[in-house]
């Protein structure tokens, strides 16, 4: 099997996943930035699932506003790290974490009410693939190759003389 | 540290990126803000909370209750007193499933300053069922024999007269008479000579008179005036409300009772001015399927639909009516018609109008129903700038040829498929409701309230405001006038389709125009 680091190709595509991924991150993050009507009460009012109770108790009026900033400076900093290539893995754990609270709020099981989605899901959805996609990049920077991570720390191209 | 050009494209490439989606992001989000707020800040539609009344204060209000059947039941729930039987029904169902919440809601309900002090109901199974249920060493409550035992006995303040719809009049005259405040189920009256007898004893009477009509209390039809007095909709021209019921319950077949026999049933009281017949059960629980004790469709059900729209409106009672349909789903023996269309015209009304003066005016309301499909049409009204379907949401989609918003059209700021206005205060909150009728009424907005994000029960709030009225006085929502309206409009639908003729109203002489040799009421009543 091709080590990641020695396949060139299989770098470039991790480096586009990496950059595609906090591009989605980043641009949910701007629009809801730039409209200050915008608020999560519905998708969390609207929770189902084992986790339904939480999610409602998200939504009291004392805490949604805390709960609507931390979603956009989240999702803002999950952006910006994946795109520029720096802090990637904090950005990649901190992505994991907000995609599993997405894909809890409205897991795609079996009997729970499919609210808002395009296509048609069981136990496995979009939001679930994305969660491992940034598992990928958690596992496997490349911001010292791609990124403003190559400007300060350079990965090290010794790789070549490695093999034994 | 030395940077190559290719180091510098390698380490700042995500720079373009991120500068592009975020110009994207924040062309894209501003606009869609800024398109709300034009519209909302157009609108100008402020949802507003029902007003508070002042709580209930000094010694508990007596209440006595006539009818403990279905309704009754549910109208003592309101008041706070439920029966052992339902307790267990609902805390059963709760197990059985969690969002089942008519247990939890009715513990959660505010507690009224009243006291259950009598019961009357003619059969023994009931009447005993309230004392068995209620009674407790400090609330002894007390059977009646008869309503004027009840009301003359000097022990009750207020009466909650829930029986079928031949006695709602004679006894809320006999209650008022004797300055009991009395709660009426719709409708209001039975014919159309007792409306205007009642409405003399309530002007007469220190009493308060409130009639049924829960859905005042609700939230969305505030908002919903809200939205019509601010000429969001323009010239509404018609208005569609439905009933669409398909189930033995929904047609009123409901069950008898297996205790239920001449020796348990006072079957002479509960024929009271009905025509003589022999015992017969199906007459005592299936009541609402004959004329001589109920008012069939026109009476039972498009008064919910018509007060609903009078309480947004205010239209009044229309100028003539229009009705017809037949017995075509349920051949058992009724005779009242289980699909019946009435057309009331309204020709001096207007909502408000965006084009040229005295262009629009007039308004015709239409109620279709049918007890043989449950296909969920909703409640429209249909103005020249927008339309609006009324339940217990709301929704409001502009017209695509509307005057008012034509700019707005025009620049595609406005959608004619993308509603402008939508108000659902129980989106966030599914739950499980038991029955199709249940549901027909939920979907109406008949049920259920919700103020802040809490389910609340619209007849507990209309119950509370009539209560507190009686003690601090205040206007209420469905008085004797409202009323009025709603029987008026009720019994001329009635009339309408027995005759199969128009039938006017005099608005000068508040009189329904006779029609030689018709007796108005001998006509509701036989049949």
């Amino acid at each position: 099997m091709a080590r990641i680091d020695q396949n060139l190709y299989l770098k470039n595509s991790v480096v586009l996943l990496r950059l595609f991924i906090g591009w989605h991150f980043l641009y949910e993050a701007v629009i809801k930035l730039y409209n200050p009507d915008w608020t999560a009460f519905g998708y969390l009012a609207t929770a189902q699932g084992p986790l339904r109770g939480f999610y409602v108790a998200l939504t009291n009026e004392s805490l949604i506003g805390t709960v609507d900033m931390l979603n956009t400076f989240t999702l803002l900093f999950v952006g910006l790290t994946l795109t520029l290539g720096i802090f990637e893995k904090w950005g990649a754990f901190a992505g994991i974490g907000i995609l599993a609270l997405y894909y809890l709020a409205h897991p795609p099981f079996p009997g729970a009410i499919q609210m808002n989605v395009e296509g048609n899901y069981w136990f496995v959805n979009k939001i679930l693939i994305e969660l491992i996609a940034c598992a990928i990049i958690l596992l496997y920077p490349t911001g010292r190759y791609f990124g403003l991570g190559h400007l300060f720390q350079p990965e090290q191209k010794t790789l070549k003389t490695e093999n034994p | 540290m030395k940077w190559s050009r290719r180091d510098v494209i390698k380490g700042l490439g995500g720079l373009p990126i991120v500068g592009a989606v975020w110009w994207a992001g924040a062309v894209a989000g501003s606009e869609k803000g800024r398109k709300r707020s034009e519209i909302l800040e157009q609108l100008n539609i402020t949802p507003s909370l029902p007003s508070p009344v002042p709580a209930v204060t000094g010694d508990p209000i007596k209440i006595g209750i006539i009818g403990f059947g279905i309704r009754g039941q549910q109208l003592c729930r309101a008041l706070g007193y439920a029966t052992k039987a339902w307790l267990a029904d609902m805390a059963q169902l709760a197990q059985e499933n969690p969002k089942h919440t008519a247990l939890a809601d009715f513990k959660a309900q505010e507690k009224l300053n009243v006291r259950m002090a009598g019961v009357c109901d003619v059969f023994d199974v009931r009447a005993q069922m309230a004392l068995d249920s209620f009674e407790s060493d400090d609330n002894p409550i007390k059977r009646y024999r008869t309503y004027t035992e009840m009301i003359r006995s000097g022990e009750i303040d207020a009466v909650v007269i829930a029986t079928p719809d031949h006695w709602h009049a004679p006894m809320a005259i006999e209650a008022l008479n004797h300055n009991v405040h009395a709660y009426v189920e719709k409708p209001m009256t039975h014919t159309i000579s007792e409306t205007y007898a009642l409405r003399d004893a309530a002007r007469k009477s220190k009493a308060l008179l409130m009639v049924g009509h829960q859905h005042r209390q609700t939230l969305s039809f505030k908002t919903a005036q809200d939205i019509v007095q601010k000429g969001t909709l323009g010239h509404v021209s018609l208005i569609q409300t439905n009933t669409n019921r398909n189930d033995d319950n929904g047609a009123w077949n409901y069950d008898i009772h297996e205790q239920a026999n001449e020796g348990t049933i006072d079957w002479e009281q509960f024929l009271g001015n009905a025509p003589e017949v022999p015992f017969n059960k199906n007459h005592f629980f299936r009541w609402r399927k004959w004329w001589a004790y109920g008012s069939g469709l026109s009476g039972d059900l498009m008064t919910h639909d018509y007060d609903r729209l009078n309480c947004v409106l205010n239209m009044g009672i229309p100028n003539a009516v229009f009705a017809s349909g037949g017995i075509y789903t349920h051949n058992d023996g009724r005779n009242v018609p289980d699909v019946l269309n009435v057309n009331m015209e309204f020709p001096d009304f207007s909502t408000g109008s965006s084009q040229k003066k005295g262009k629009e005016k007039g308004m015709t309301f239409v109620y279709s129903a049918t007890l043989g499909n449950g296909f969920g049409r909703p409640t429209i009204l249909m103005g020249h700038d927008a339309t609006m379907e009324l339940g217990n949401r709301l929704t409001v989609w502009p017209d695509g040829r509307s005057t008012r918003y034509a700019d707005m059209l025009e620049a595609e700021k406005m959608h004619p498929r993308t509603p402008i206005y939508q108000y659902d205060p129980a989106a966030n909150m599914p739950d499980a409701i038991s029955s199709a009728t249940s549901q027909y009424f939920a979907d109406k907005g008949l049920m259920w309230t919700y103020i802040n994000g809490k389910k609340v029960d619209s007849t507990f709030l209309h119950m509370r405001e009539w209560l507190s009225a009686t003690r601090n006085g205040g206007t209420l929502s469905c008085g004797i006038d409202e009323g009025f309206d709603e029987a008026i409009a009720a019994h001329m639908a009635g009339v309408s389709f027995k005759l199969g003729r128009r039938i006017e109203w005099d608005p000068k002489t508040e009189t329904i125009i006779p029609i030689e040799g018709v007796d108005f009421d001998e006509v509701l009543l036989n049949r």
